[in-house]
Formats: C-alpha cells, sequence, structure tokens
C-alpha cells in the first residue's frame, strides 16, 4: 500500500513537472536570412543585430512573449536569391511548429519564394522592400509588406518637397531628377513618381546608374546640364556614397539630394566624408539610441554581455534601428496571434498570419514598447497589408542623422488605387479569385 | 563643347582610375600567364586592411588618429600584409600547380577570390569605412571659373599616381635583374628556370608587387567611394580595359584605360538617352569585344605564334 501510494505520488509530482517542463519549454522559432558577408554585409549586420537583440530583450526582460521563449536560427544567404530560397526550404520545418514567419529583407528572394509561402502557408513579411502590390492583401493574402511601400514612399517625398516649397501646387513647373539603380529595384519608382508629376504638373529627368554604381561622373554632368530643383537618390549600396559625392563635386546642394530608406544610413553618408553634410533621406525608422527601447536593449541585453553587435557603437543606427522595428513587429504579431490561439503557446505559421493581419501598434503601444516617434503607428486588416505609407525625413549633420519632420503621409488614394489596379492585374494573371474580406474573422 | 571637353576629360580621368586596377593584372598575367581573378578582392583586402590598421594603431600605440605616422604606418603594415598574401598564394595555390594547364590556375585564382573577400570581412569587419587622402574631391577652380569645365582636384592627383606607378614599373621591368628575370619568366616558364632564375622567388616577386599596386589603387578608390566589398567590383571595369589593351603590357593598361574610360563616359551622355541610360556598365564590354575581333591581341599585347 505504501508502496503504491509513493508510486501514485511519484507518478503525479513527475506529470506536474512534465508539464510544466512542457510549458516552460514552448518556444516559438524564427528564421532569419541573414546576409553578414559579401557585397552588403554592412547592412545586414546591422539590420540582423538590431532585430536579435530585440529578441533577446524580450526573453531576458519578459520571459519571452507570455513565457514563450524566442528561438532563432541565422541562414546565410550573401543577399543571393538562389541561397536564399534554399534558406527558406533549409528553416520552414525548424522548430516545433516549423518557421513560422519568413522575412527575406531582399527584393529579389521575395519574388522568388512569393508562390511557396502561400503553398506552405508560412507568412512573408517585407518591410519597406518586396512587391508593392502585395499590400493588397484580399489578393496576397500570405504577403505583408508592411509600414509603407516604394510608391507610398516616393509620393511621401514629393509630398516633403511640397512641404519644403510651401504647398503642393509650388511643384508645378519644377523639375525632379530620379537617380535610380538600373534594376527592378531602381525602376519600381517609375511608374508612381510619373503619375505624381501629370498630378502636381512637374517634370521627371529619369538617370539611370548601372550596378554597382561606383562611376556615375556622366550621371551627375546630366544632372548639371538639366538643372533640377531636387534630385532623389533611389540607391543601394556604393551606389549611394558615389552619389553624394558626385553631387558635392558637380556643386549640386545636398539639402536638395533626397534619399530613400535604402539611401539613408550611416553606411551611405560616412564613405561620402564631409560631403555627405546636409543629405536628407526618407525612412520608416529613425535613428538614434535614445528610444526606451534601445535603451532597454542596452541595459537587459549589453549589461548581460548578449547583445549580438561587436561594435556596439552602432546601436541605435539606421540599420540598427530597422532591424529592431522588425524585431517588434515580429513579437507584437505572435503576441497578437496568441491572444486567438492561446497564450504561451507556440504558433503555427497559419497562426501567425492572423497576428499580422490584425497587427494593431497604436500610439499607446507604441509608447509601451518605448517606440514613440521611433516608427510609424500601424494598422494591418484584410485588405490593406501595408498600414500607415509614412515616412519620417533625416538630414545628415556631418556626423548622425537628426530628424528633421514628423511623419510624412503619402497620397493614400493615389498609391493604394495603383496597388489595387496592379493585383487586380496579377489575380487575373494568376487565376487568383481575391479574398471576401467581410468575410474574414 | 564645352560640356563635350568635360566629359572627355572626366572621362579620361576616371580611365587612369580603372588602368590602376588593371595594372595589377597585367603584372601577374606577365610573370606567370595568369589571369588572377583575384585581383579586385585584392584591392578590396588591401584598402581595409589599411583602413583597420588606421583605426587600431591610435589605440595600440596611443598617437593621434589623424597622424601622418599612424598613416605611414598602417600603410606599411598593409603592405607587408599584401607580401604575406603574395607569398601565401604562391606557397600554397600556386606552387602546387606549376605546369597545369592555365585555366587550372585561373580556377585556382576564382577560389582565391573567394578566400581573401572572407578573409578580409573576417578579420576587419563588414562595416563600411570612409577613407581620407586629404584631397578633396572637387573640381579646379580656376577651370570652373574661367572655362566653366569641372575638373576634379582628386582624379588629377589619382592620374598623377597612375603615372608615377607606370612608370616606376617601367623602370622596374627595364633596368632591374629582377625585371629582366620577370621578363624571361613571362616568355618561357621552363627556359628561365634551366637558366637558373628562381620561377618561385620570382612568382612572390610579382605577387607582391600586384599587391601594391592593389594597395595603392585600393586606397584611391576606396578614397572616392569608402572602403566597402564594392571594391571588389572595380575588377569589372579593368577587364575590358586589359582587353584593349594587352594583357601584358603596362603602358596598354594606362592607353586602354583612357579609351574605354572616354568612350564609356562619352557614350552614357550622347548615346545613353537614346536607349533607357545605363549603358555604362556594358558598353566597355560591347567595345571590347569589337576589338577582339580586330585585334585579339590588344593595342599593345604580344602577338601568339604557334608554329605547326
Amino acid at each position: 500500500m505504501k508502496l503504491k501510494k509513493t508510486v501514485l505520488l511519484g507518478a503525479v509530482i513527475a506529470g506536474l513537472l512534465g508539464s510544466s517542463m512542457a510549458s516552460a519549454n514552448e518556444e516559438q522559432f524564427i528564421g532569419l536570412p541573414s546576409y553578414r558577408v559579401g557585397p552588403y554585409a554592412a547592412g545586414g549586420s546591422g539590420l540582423f543585430g538590431g532585430w536579435i537583440d530585440y529578441m533577446q530583450l524580450v526573453n531576458e526582460r519578459d520571459g519571452g512573449v507570455n513565457g514563450v521563449k524566442l528561438t532563432w536560427e541565422e541562414c546565410e544567404t550573401e543577399y543571393n536569391n538562389a541561397r536564399g530560397v534554399e534558406c527558406y526550404e533549409r528553416m520552414k520545418k525548424k522548430g516545433s511548429t516549423g518557421n513560422s514567419v519568413f522575412q527575406p529583407v531582399s527584393t529579389g528572394i521575395t519574388y522568388s519564394v512569393l508562390e511557396k509561402v502561400a503553398q506552405d502557408k508560412i507568412p512573408m513579411v517585407t518591410i519597406g522592400y518586396g512587391r508593392t502590390d502585395a499590400a493588397d492583401g484580399r489578393v496576397f493574402p500570405w504577403v505583408f509588406p508592411l509600414i509603407t511601400t516604394y510608391w507610398s514612399q516616393a509620393s511621401a517625398i514629393v509630398n516633403f518637397m511640397g512641404q519644403k516649397e510651401g504647398g503642393m501646387d509650388k511643384l508645378k513647373g519644377k523639375k525632379i531628377g530620379l537617380l535610380y539603380h538600373d534594376s527592378a529595384y531602381g525602376k519600381e519608382s517609375h511608374a508612381i513618381m510619373d503619375k505624381l508629376a501629370a498630378k502636381h504638373g512637374f517634370e521627371v529627368i529619369k538617370i539611370a546608374v548601372a550596378h554597382p554604381g561606383n562611376e556615375q561622373q556622366s550621371q551627375w554632368l546630366q544632372i548639371r546640364q538639366a538643372k533640377p530643383d531636387y534630385v532623389v537618390l533611389w540607391g543601394w549600396g556604393v551606389m549611394n556614397p558615389t552619389a553624394i559625392k558626385a553631387a558635392a563635386k558637380t556643386g549640386f546642394p545636398r539639402e536638395k539630394l533626397i534619399g530613400v530608406w535604402w539611401s539613408g544610413a550611416e553606411e551611405d553618408t560616412i564613405p561620402a566624408g564631409p560631403a555627405a553634410k546636409g543629405f536628407v533621406a526618407a525612412g520608416f525608422n529613425v535613428a538614434g539610441a535614445n528610444y526606451p527601447v534601445v535603451a532597454d536593449i542596452k541595459k537587459h541585453v549589453y549589461g548581460k554581455n548578449k547583445g549580438n553587435m561587436e561594435d556596439k557603437t552602432r546601436v541605435g543606427s539606421v540599420y540598427y534601428n530597422r532591424g529592431v522595428v522588425h524585431g517588434i513587429i515580429t513579437v507584437e504579431a505572435i503576441r497578437k496571434a496568441q491572444e486567438k490561439y492561446g497564450k504561451g503557446k507556440a504558433l503555427t505559421g497559419e497562426q501567425m498570419r492572423w497576428g499580422f493581419e490584425n497587427l494593431n501598434l497604436d500610439d499607446a503601444r507604441l509608447k509601451a514598447l518605448g517606440a514613440t516617434g521611433f516608427m510609424p503607428a500601424l494598422k494591418i486588416t484584410c485588405a490593406d497589408h501595408e498600414g500607415p505609407g509614412k515616412v519620417k525625413f533625416q538630414q545628415w549633420d556631418g556626423s548622425q542623422w537628426k530628424v528633421i519632420t514628423d511623419w510624412v503621409d503619402s497620397d493614400r488614394p493615389l498609391v493604394r488605387g495603383m496597388i489595387e489596379e496592379s493585383a487586380a492585374a496579377y489575380a487575373k494573371e494568376k487565376g487568383i479569385k481575391p479574398r471576401d474580406c467581410s468575410k474574414e474573422s | 563643347m564645352q560640356f563635350f571637353i568635360e566629359v572627355l576629360v572626366g572621362g579620361l580621368l576616371s580611365g587612369v582610375m580603372y588602368a590602376l586596377v588593371a595594372l595589377g593584372f597585367v603584372l601577374i598575367y606577365k610573370a606567370s600567364g595568369v589571369f588572377n581573378f583575384a585581383q579586385g578582392a585584392m584591392v578590396f583586402f588591401a584598402a581595409l586592411t589599411f583602413v583597420g590598421f588606421q583605426e587600431v594603431l591610435p589605440g595600440w600605440l596611443g598617437l593621434e588618429a589623424d597622424s601622418s605616422v599612424v598613416f605611414w604606418l598602417a600603410f606599411l603594415l598593409a603592405f607587408i600584409a599584401m607580401i604575406v598574401l603574395g607569398i601565401a598564394t604562391e606557397r600554397i595555390v600556386l606552387r602546387p600547380l606549376v605546369n597545369q594547364p592555365h585555366i587550372t590556375l585561373f580556377m585556382a585564382t576564382i577560389g582565391l577570390t573567394y578566400v581573401v573577400e572572407g578573409l578580409a570581412q573576417m578579420t576587419w569587419g563588414a562595416n563600411v569605412r570612409g577613407l581620407d587622402l586629404g584631397i578633396v574631391d572637387e573640381p579646379i577652380a580656376w577651370l570652373m571659373d574661367n572655362y566653366e569645365i569641372g575638373v576634379s582636384k582628386f582624379d588629377l592627383f589619382a592620374a598623377g599616381v597612375a603615372a608615377s606607378l607606370v612608370a616606376l614599373l617601367a623602370l622596374l621591368f627595364q633596368y632591374t635583374k629582377v625585371g629582366r628575370a620577370l621578363r624571361a619568366v613571362a616568355d618561357d616558364h621552363q627556359a628561365a628556370l634551366s637558366i637558373g632564375i628562381p620561377l618561385q622567388t620570382i612568382w612572390r616577386v610579382v605577387w607582391a608587387v600586384a599587391g601594391f599596386v592593389a594597395l595603392v589603387a585600393g586606397m584611391i578608390w576606396g578614397a572616392r567611394n569608402g572602403v566597402q566589398f564594392a571594391l571588389t567590383f572595380t575588377a569589372l571595369k579593368a577587364l575590358p580595359v586589359l582587353i584593349l589593351g594587352g594583357f601584358t603590357s603596362v603602358p596598354g593598361a594606362i592607353v586602354g584605360g583612357l579609351i574605354i574610360g572616354a568612350s564609356e563616359k562619352l557614350a552614357e551622355v550622347y548615346v545613353g538617352p537614346f536607349v533607357g541610360g545605363g549603358i555604362e556598365g556594358w558598353f566597355p564590354y560591347m567595345l571590347a569585344l569589337a576589338f577582339l575581333l580586330v585585334r585579339p591581341e590588344g593595342l599593345f599585347g604580344e602577338k601568339h605564334i604557334d608554329r605547326v
């Protein structure tokens, strides 16, 4: 009898321990297709460093998301499409629930796995890159080009120029140079700029720069000849500092050279030296280490020597903070999905998709996260997978970025119209029946 | 007309920058018949090592970061690193492949490219660095004020450096014992060996000199666009220069560079707008291809005659 009682008690204790262990072992796996070597490693190391640090913060400070620890694994893509697809395939079965979200951080890889993610039921989040018309969630239920798209950015840049001129009507008759990377990424700007030019009556002078863009003398001579009022720098990698230096060489005022968010990091301005002073760039996140969220990372992650950045001075840089934004959005989608599918549980890709589609980071939530002003408030719906479409503008003062505007809106009706038109054409081509969002819960 | 002159002069000066990189290819090809695919990676490695030492030396020695001692010591250490890299390449990559077909050696240099690129980033990190040589990249005021022609002081400086390097290399090849040995090795490895020229030593010397050229090219390109991975792409600009100038001619690299630089800029400005622009990337290759059809050995290359 005594033996029976002991065995029973032991079984109960073991059961309790087992269940608590199961709960404590609940983990959410995030696959990170990073690029820390190769041509774009400088940006990649900052972005993925910030992203990992934020997830580490959530684990260290909060014990995970409702007790679910975040785990991750990096897979090196070198920003190469083939390797990106390989990473996608390698990581999709990892973790107890598989890779619950794929964020390729490359437009090329985005296009390569666009159809795979729908088949595998893994949401793909493309913040500030990828396919713009995927913002129409009715046609692209598995893709989330969150916060803002290239078209929204172009529109916000034109609105910023309008602000500087004293009104959008003042843009009439102006000349805007568009110095773009001669690739699909660079040409993404053409349609929207043409539409905006027709609407506001300015002229767009499109000037291509062949990859990699380390020689731009002829382009800047053409710019000098055309005498534009502004030049939009739609660049990437070495093209950016080269453009900034060439602008200085031809005497073009840097205050009127407006970069996109892939042209506006420290990696673009530092190599340009003093020539970069005054250069302005758009961004869906800002630079700076004074935000509470970054301060928390320093305290809870770097304070315990668990930080990911080898060079700690880069904490708070543009790319680093962009990584933190990626982390915030991923974690908040997990939190949202757990509200529906069970707190403290690891989620599948399908459940995470719901989390992204119902994401609502309002001002109060951003404040609680310590990210007020750090990124725009964000509300995602079944139809709208983009959200605010806003950017801030920062100016390089010779040593650091200074925010010079509040969040600047894009021309939402115009951009959304283009997105829906393009998505409808894609749906027709692929035989996709758009979702009826009124039936989604 | 002023605009045309400006485009032309700018193109010629850009061409000199390409020639700087092409020189490294020529040196190694002359001495070993190897087309060194890793030359671009060497440019990157050299420049990154230079700025890397510039960053760490002030801390090690307690000197001001902008002191000339730091600059020259960093230059010396980067040059030593290039010599070590050259010796290691000869010992590990080339020596086991002596008398193998040229294509084998070429493939080995492709592998070497990835090793050198990885080694550079592993040692010094992937951060993009600025490099200040103290020469401002702005137009010469006198030309601008009087003729409205913008010629960059920095580009003129680069041209001066390239000209000095060519003169130095020409002296080395023509008037020194090592130079004569280099030419002998370039003509025929086995014949050179048979008269007692140490092949390994010559290869080590030539890789070290190519390392020096890579360091100078890396510093100039790095000062212009920042020290970053994209320096490896400078090799792409050097290829058409080599085809035009000939793989075995030092002056050919300069003349080829001038022709490529000027023609690509003129084409971009005057032809580009009719075909959507951005033709600078492929136009030099088209030109080189056309040239190959007429003169396969390049302008100054040695004619290859096989007796059958």
